[in-house]
């Protein structure tokens, strides 16, 4: 698994975090006091857990004199998408390998 | 190709083999051949058999023979333990033989990621299943 997955797996992994991300998923942008409202933490711990979520590119903060805005990209979860097209290409080439063998056992 | 639902996410890859599915089924079955196309084991053709697979990169699979029917299907599990539960998988590996004309059509399906499994493994792996079903509303809703 490459780097860019452990940061973003690791980033979803913890259920505060998850949560905090899908409220940005379903209800869209949103300040860390109206996060903080129900993330059922303090401010400064959600404020830690969007610090992770914008290192894995899953949270962006938009500057709104002094507030943050932020919402969820989406796109940043496109490798998650991919699980199981790279099952499928790791099987692809275990399959090339048994006809290689099967070619094999003929000689 | 892929095949995804909320409660599972399964991988089917499938292959015209020009070779019988007895010469097919040898190498699925015998620990020698398997370990020159997939990886090294202690594989026995019994039904409850646990065995591990070991990848070059050194992480092993725990493994239990679910199915023998020689030549037609075989079926194991699939598991990788982990104590971080991102990384945690557990999943079925079915191949089913069936006889063509030519050879073999031999398909391969992985299932995993099904919320009925093993909830004993905690609260955190269960919230990340339930993390990729919901993630795959969202996506449906957002394409």
């Amino acid at each position: 698994m490459s780097k860019a997955h452990d940061v973003l797996f690791r980033s979803l992994a913890d259920p505060t975090r998850r949560a905090i991300f899908e409220r940005l998923c379903r209800e869209g942008e949103k300040t860390v006091g109206a996060l903080t409202a129900r993330a059922g933490v303090s401010q400064p711990v959600v404020s830690k857990h969007l610090g992770i979520l914008k290192q894995a590119g899953l949270v962006r903060g938009r500057h709104v004199g002094r507030q943050t805005h932020y919402s969820a990209q989406l796109r940043a979860l496109a490798p998650l998408i991919d699980w199981t097209r790279q099952m499928a290409g790791f099987w692809e080439n275990r399959f090339n390998d048994l006809e290689d063998l099967l070619k094999r056992m003929d000689q | 190709m892929s095949n995804d639902t909320a409660e599972t996410r399964s991988v089917v890859v499938e292959r015209e083999i020009a070779y019988p599915p007895e010469k097919i089924w040898r190498a699925l079955t015998q620990s020698h051949l398997i370990e020159e196309w997939l990886m090294t084991n202690d594989f026995k053709p019994i039904v409850g058999h646990r065995f591990n697979l070991r990848g070059d990169w050194g992480g092993v699979l725990d493994c239990e023979v679910l199915a023998v029917e020689p030549n037609r299907t075989l079926s194991y599990t699939w598991n990788f333990a982990h104590d971080d539960a991102a990384y945690n998988l557990q999943s079925v590996v079915t191949f089913t033989l069936t006889r063509t004309r030519t050879g073999t059509h031999l398909r391969m399906e992985q299932s995993g990621f099904r919320p009925d499994q093993k909830q004993a493994h905690g609260g955190a792996k269960a919230g990340w299943q339930q993390f990729f079903a919901k993630l795959e509303q969202v996506l449906a809703r957002t394409e």
